[in-house]
């Protein structure tokens, strides 16, 4: 029974409908709005807690599939299904979700800033209903992006989530908001709609390899790598530089890669923390994820072409993203170009086509995630307590409330790497295999952990060190409820950083196999060093 | 007769219409241009029929004969709308729908 | 069964020559199962203090001391057992659980404890422990002395793991960690911007060395496939010259960054910042060593590339004088002991270049200099404590009679790091010197001399501390130029007992620690079985070598008695010659890191941020506007005549039909 119980679809269901039923509450009760929805992100993460036992790590490379006819004329199926990657990052959304509904309690409670600055008298009766309802539906389709096996699918789900997102951006937040939302929206819509040219072209190409049967072509994903394995779609290269092109710029703008980035600054800026954490550490990473899934498995020709350029790119923006940072005066912006930066690592990790590199990126889109969630969060009730995010309006902190502080600087030391942190290892591992593979892109990147040092500890010296300033006095500790958002993060950010192995033993099979159907493997060591049988006599360490 | 007369006559008309809807400002002379053009290609339509020997132009003939009757509901209905209004049947005056 | 395999062990000791021992180790085995824990317990009391809150504020201190000396007894047990265990049983290795792994990338969590590790093991859980209680008193009046505990204890944890990790990565685990405590330390006062900023500046220094131990690691995995020191220095690493020189240039530039030496050197005098017994543990007895420790450890790694050890040898002799200038011309105590460390530092740097000649004896002079250089810093710290937390030594003087106890253990401490005959400093910084001398060739003169006349700064300018503190005038009793209008005399008095106790017990080992060592060599030959021992080719006899030390600390002493004690001391500095002025700038360190390294790096952040608003956000906003100001020129068409369109609905018609038509004649 339990076999052909269809776990993703319900996964994917479950935001879907408590989305409804969020809209559903009666106008004005709003507690029970909120109420509703983070129960419904708790179901959820029961269900990807089962998703994440039932998958067994060393069995096929996707499990739990599932498979219907949607659009027969064109081959389209409701097919889903996951690997390692994309169980390890839909337990990343689904742990995120209940930790964001409840940061962001209040944030649909009050009249919201207009555009001239001035603030509403009253908030929308629904305004909570929508928020809550808008943030559910960008969870399933983030999850139904994880785990879609039919690029079809994939590319509907991926395009659709810049609907709701586009409402929670520009409904909610700072003056610019709108500003902020169009651009988002524009930026996005323009690399989804070249991404669905290419759709099409590997369609056609598809259909013109008979993939589909019956003169028909397909969408299935595993069919597609396969006969790209096999020869059997042999796609000229030429085209497949194209449709490669076509579906990396999608994702480098949603990733967002340099020089497709200045969408995310603003956005993060503008948005509420909440929804800038659903930006950068969900829906942006269903850009990396893809490139990972899709753009290796389905063109490896064309990713080994311009896995150097690419990497170039990431490089560049790795440095660029830190020094932007590091030139910030806003606190939020500041976080923005930091995961800009850390982007960046990402991108490497899965273009240095080695195994410790990509494994190593998969564990930083979970880590990234997490150490972002923290580091933005705590900004957040800082900023809301004060009501400024000028880096130049704070001071002293540490001294008025202490527990924001040292939670603040734990985040910070996160998303600077400090071994012990779970971002530690991630990055060691992208740089490690990026090493292994571009020695000078390497050592390039490797700087960025100083400036990473320097932008983080530079805000944190401004903000919270020093005499308190004038208006800082008045700011509270954490309460109650912000604990419960931050505790779960930072001990997550310690226990990976401690013991990464369960995630690493989940992530490892589904990264080989992507290197298998790119054809490469990890670089030797140079001088491997022989184990003599007597130098050893005790049998070394184990 | 040769039947080529009659395309003459058509194009004639046509051009005495066209002219009419380019050059005159009165709203109601430039609708009877219009309806001029409409019978012009009637006629061309009748004699194409008459040529080929079968009814297709006689038909398409009812069908601009009925979309004329519908447009002149509409056009007059609003050329009286904008005199009620604006005490003017000039076309030019109504420009209103620029940029 | 154990018999032959200790003698197959020693039988593939004798195979590798005396190049290097190479590392080799058992599974460890009772009483050294217990390794973990030397770690575990201030890593608990850490734990325990930051997150309980406030609830711990109580008891906070006692736990952390507490916990500071188990870990020291945990030391000792396991010290006694390696001390019954034979030659080839004393290398042990823990494994604790596997860490990362990917690939052929591995990493495990596990311990390493061999002779060597087991020297830092007692100097820092000892040096930790009476820190740790002398802190008790110290930080009695600070309301987050809990805090002040937590971190000590958190730093005890980082740098054991430092010490007893089995492999690079982990290491470098520890090497971070102990860089957080002393981020976190200098920075306790944090509601002193110049203590944030000190902090901050450690930090990122140190970031900088990290660079080099990541690189370091990045170059074992791609060269060897792994970076367990098991492997990496068991002496079966093979590669090119060059590899083995970048790697071991990139473990210098780590060491640079933690123990203060040359180029990366300019944290140290700030972090000063922190509270007196954070300098004495960090930034003087432990963690400021652990890059000579880095360099012994990686032994192996250098002894195979001579260029990379002749420029450790040039990065230690720049600093032993670079610390040694700075240290005459700093009037603040701290800052004096400070640049005295950084010195030291560089003797063992430079010891540790110089190779089996030198490795032995540059921790030698790490454990003495643990000893004596945390007791001054004890002492410093009593001081201050007793007068106002005054730094300044011209408003020192004459201040003898009032801590009588102090005194004498800072005095005793000051005859250890001097070199003054039969104490502990004597001996390992004589045997440093005789080294330099041995490594044979011009760079061994050169080396030579540089130590012999750092002995004689050192000897001037630690004589012109304890002049200036303890004897002369009391210059305290006046009020300084420009002071606040509620000045009033501080009353100098002797620190409570917790205080002094871990003061007795330093100079009891600043004294006798050397002494021991040299007793029929026995710390050197502890450590040759990891480490290696040759004796070098020394162009002058012992006695000539030692003769000359003792000549140089007499002279300097002189000088300092001459130009100090002899003479009255200014309460306020007296203008002084260009050296002393650059030596008081700390030779100009500060500001050649600002216009290399600051001024550029903001130019090309204010550059780039006006780039990314204008220049790539400008080229979409301007793609934009170009589109916008198209349409809205084109839109001009629409005039809202009827009769115009009408007329382009004609002439395209026209131009339609008119194309057809030439399209079917043609």
């Amino acid at each position: 029974m339990s076999g052909n119980f269809p776990w993703l679809t319900v996964l994917a269901a479950v935001p879907f409908a408590g989305a409804l039923l969020v809209a559903a509450v009666p106008a004005g009760k709003r507690a029970l709005a909120k109420n509703v929805a983070l129960l419904v992100t708790l179901v959820e993460l029961a269900l990807a807690i089962a998703v994440t036992v039932k998958f067994s790590p060393n069995g096929d490379r996707f499990q739990l599939t599932e498979n219907h006819t949607w659009i027969k004329q064109f081959g389209v199926h409701w097919a889903l299904g996951v690997d390692g990657i994309g169980v390890v990052l839909i337990l990343l959304t689904a742990v995120l979700m209940p930790v964001l509904v409840l940061a962001s309690w209040n944030d649909a409670d009050a009249p919201q800033v207009r555009m001239d600055g001035t603030v509403g008298d009253t908030a929308a009766p629904r305004s909570t209903h929508a928020f809550f309802a808008l943030m559910l539906a960008v969870e399933a389709m983030v999850v139904v992006s994880f785990a879609a096996t039919d690029i079809f699918v994939f590319y509907v789900f991926f395009e659709a989530m810049l609907i709701p997102m586009y409402f929670l951006i520009g409904g909610f937040g700072g003056a610019q908001r709108s500003y902020a939302a169009v651009k988002f929206l524009l930026y996005n819509l323009l690399g989804g709609l070249v991404m669905l040219a290419a759709v099409v072209a590997l369609y056609v190409a598809t259909a013109d390899a008979d993939l589909g049967g019956a003169g028909q072509g397909t969408f299935d994903l595993m069919r597609i790598t396969q006969a790209v394995g096999t020869g059997e779609l042999n796609l000229n290269p030429t085209a497949e530089k194209a449709m490669f092109l076509g579906f990396m710029f999608a994702f480098a703008v949603k990733a967002p890669l340099w020089p497709f980035h200045t969408w995310l600054p603003d956005t993060m800026t503008e948005a509420t923390p909440g929804i800038a954490v659903l930006v950068t550490a969900m829906v942006d990473k269903v850009g990396t994820f893809a490139m990972l899934r899709y753009c290796l498995a389905l063109f490896p020709n064309a990713s080994k072409t311009f896995a150097p350029l690419v990497v170039t790119l990431a490089i560049i923006g790795i440095i660029y993203g830190a020094l932007l940072a590091v030139g910030q005066t806003d606190i939020k912006r500041l976080i923005a170009y930091t995961s800009i930066s850390h982007f960046g690592f990402i991108i490497v990790g899965i273009f240095a086509l080695t195994s410790q590199g990509q494994s190593g990126a998969t564990l930083y889109m979970v880590n990234h995630g997490f150490s972002t969630a923290a580091l933005l969060l705590v900004a957040g009730f800082l900023i809301s307590r004060r009501g400024s995010k000028t880096i130049a309006d704070f001071g002293g902190v540490q001294k008025v409330a202490p527990l924001l502080a040292g939670t603040f600087l734990v985040a910070g030391l996160a998303t600077l790497s400090l071994p012990g942190l779970a971002p530690f290892v991630s990055e060691f591992l992208v740089l490690v295999g990026t090493f292994s593979r571009y020695q000078a892109a390497g050592i390039v990147a490797t700087f960025g952990i100083i400036l990473a040092a320097l932008y983080v500890l530079v805000l944190y010296q401004r903000t919270m060190t020093g005499p308190v300033k004038a208006g800082v006095e008045k700011i509270r500790d954490l309460n109650v409820r912000e604990l419960v958002v931050v505790a779960p993060l930072i001990a997550l950010l310690l226990v990976l950083g401690v013991y990464p192995k369960p995630v690493l033993d989940v992530v490892n099979p589904a990264v080989d196999d992507t290197l298998s159907q790119v054809e490469k493997t990890d670089p030797a060591p140079s001088h491997p060093i022989e184990q003599v049988a007597a130098v050893t006599p005790l049998g070394g360490n184990k | 007769m040769n039947p080529a007369n009659y395309l003459y006559l058509a194009a004639l008309l046509f051009t005495v219409g066209a002219a009419g809807v380019l050059l005159r400002r009165n709203a109601i002379v430039v609708f009877m241009c219009v309806e001029l053009m409409l019978n012009a290609t009637n006629l061309a339509f009748v004699t194409f029929a008459r040529m080929h020997g079968n009814y297709d132009g006689q038909v398409i003939a009812f069908f601009t004969m009925v979309v004329a009757a519908a447009e002149v509901v509409v056009g007059l209905s609003i050329i009286i709308a904008i005199f009620r209004s604006r005490r003017t049947a000039s076309v030019d005056d109504a420009n209103l729908m620029k940029w | 069964m154990t018999q032959t395999l200790v003698s197959a062990a020693s039988g593939a000791l004798l195979a590798t020559g005396e190049g290097g021992p190479g590392l080799h180790s058992v599974p460890a085995t009772g009483v050294f199962d217990a390794t973990w824990l030397v770690i575990a317990l201030p890593l608990l009391g850490a734990a325990v203090l930051l997150l309980g809150g406030r609830r711990t504020n109580r008891f906070g201190h006692w736990l952390g001391t507490l916990l500071a000396v188990g870990s020291f007894f945990v030391g000792l047990a396991l010290f006694s057992a390696m001390l019954d265990a034979s030659d080839a049983d004393r290398s042990v290795n823990q494994h604790l659980w596997d860490w990362v792994s990917v690939g052929s990338f591995q990493a495990e969590v596990g311990l390493h404890l061999d002779q060597l590790s087991m020297v830092f093991v007692l100097l820092i859980t000892g040096v930790g422990s009476l820190i740790h209680i002398y802190s008790i008193g110290y930080m009695e009046h600070d309301e987050n002395r809990r805090r002040f505990f937590a971190y000590l204890n958190l730093f005890l944890a980082s740098m054991l793991l430092l010490v007893l990790a089995n492999n690079y990565l982990l290491l470098y685990v520890g090497w971070e960690g102990v860089g957080l405590a002393s981020y976190l330390l200098i920075g306790f006062w944090q509601h002193k911007p110049s203590a944030a900023t000190a902090a901050k500046k450690a930090f990122l220094m140190n970031r900088v060395g990290d660079l080099g131990l990541a690189v370091a690691i990045f170059l074992m995995f791609t060269t060897f496939g792994t970076f367990s020191f098991d492997q990496v220095l068991s002496g079966n690493a093979q590669a090119s010259g060059g590899t083995f020189t970048g790697i071991d240039l990139m473990l210098l530039l780590a060491a640079c960054g933690k123990s203060a030496q040359f180029p990366l050197q300019a944290w140290l005098g700030d972090a000063m910042e922190g509270p007196t017994p954070v300098s004495a543990l960090i930034h003087a007895a432990t963690m400021v060593t652990a890059g000579v420790y880095l360099i012994t450890r990686s032994a192996e790694l250098f002894n195979a590339s001579p260029d990379a050890q002749l420029v450790v040898t040039i990065v230690g002799a720049i600093t032993v004088l670079f610390g040694a200038i700075v240290g005459c011309a700093k009037d603040d105590i701290k800052k004096a002991l400070a640049a005295s460390t950084m010195s030291q530092i560089g003797y063992m740097i430079l010891a540790a270049g110089l190779g089996p000649i030198g490795y032995a004896f540059a921790i030698m002079h790490l454990v003495t200099h643990g000893f004596f250089k945390a007791g001054l810093f004890l002492g410093a710290g009593s001081v201050m404590h007793g007068m106002n937390d005054e730094v300044d030594m011209r408003r020192y003087g004459g201040l003898r009679k009032y801590m009588p106890i102090t005194f004498v253990t800072f005095g005793l401490g000051y005859l250890a790091i001097i070199g003054f005959p039969l104490l502990s400093g004597y001996f390992s910084k004589d045997k440093i010197i005789e080294a330099a001398f041995a490594k044979g060739g011009t760079s061994g003169y050169v080396l030579g001399s540089v130590t012999l006349v750092a002995a004689g700064l050192t000897a001037y300018y630690m004589t012109r501390v304890m002049l200036m503190t303890f004897f002369g005038r009391e210059r305290w009793k006046e009020a300084p130029v420009g002071a606040p209008a509620d000045w009033h005399e501080p009353h100098p008095h002797e620190s409570p007992k917790s205080m002094t106790l871990p003061m007795i017990v330093l100079a009891f080992g600043s004294v006798f620690a050397g002494g021991l060592f040299v007793l029929h060599d026995s710390f050197v030959n502890w450590l040759t079985p990891v480490t290696g021992f040759s004796e070098g080719d020394s162009p002058f006899s012992e006695y000539a070598v030692t003769g000359m030390a003792v000549a140089m600390v007499a002279l300097g002493a002189l000088v300092a008695y001459v130009q100090y004690a002899r003479r009255e001391v200014p309460a306020v500095a007296p203008q002084g010659s260009f050296i002393t002025v650059a030596a008081r700038k700390d030779l100009y360190q500060d500001a050649v890191n600002e216009g290399l390294v600051m001024r550029p790096g903001q130019y090309l952040t204010r550059m780039l941020v006006w780039l990314d608003l204008r220049g790539i956000d400008g080229f979409v906003g301007g793609l934009a506007a170009f589109i916008g100001g198209t349409s809205s020129r084109v839109r001009k068409v629409q005039t809202g005549f009827a009769r115009s369109y009408a007329l382009s609905m004609f002439g395209g018609t026209a131009l339609v039909v008119a194309a057809t038509l030439m399209a079917r004649m043609a």
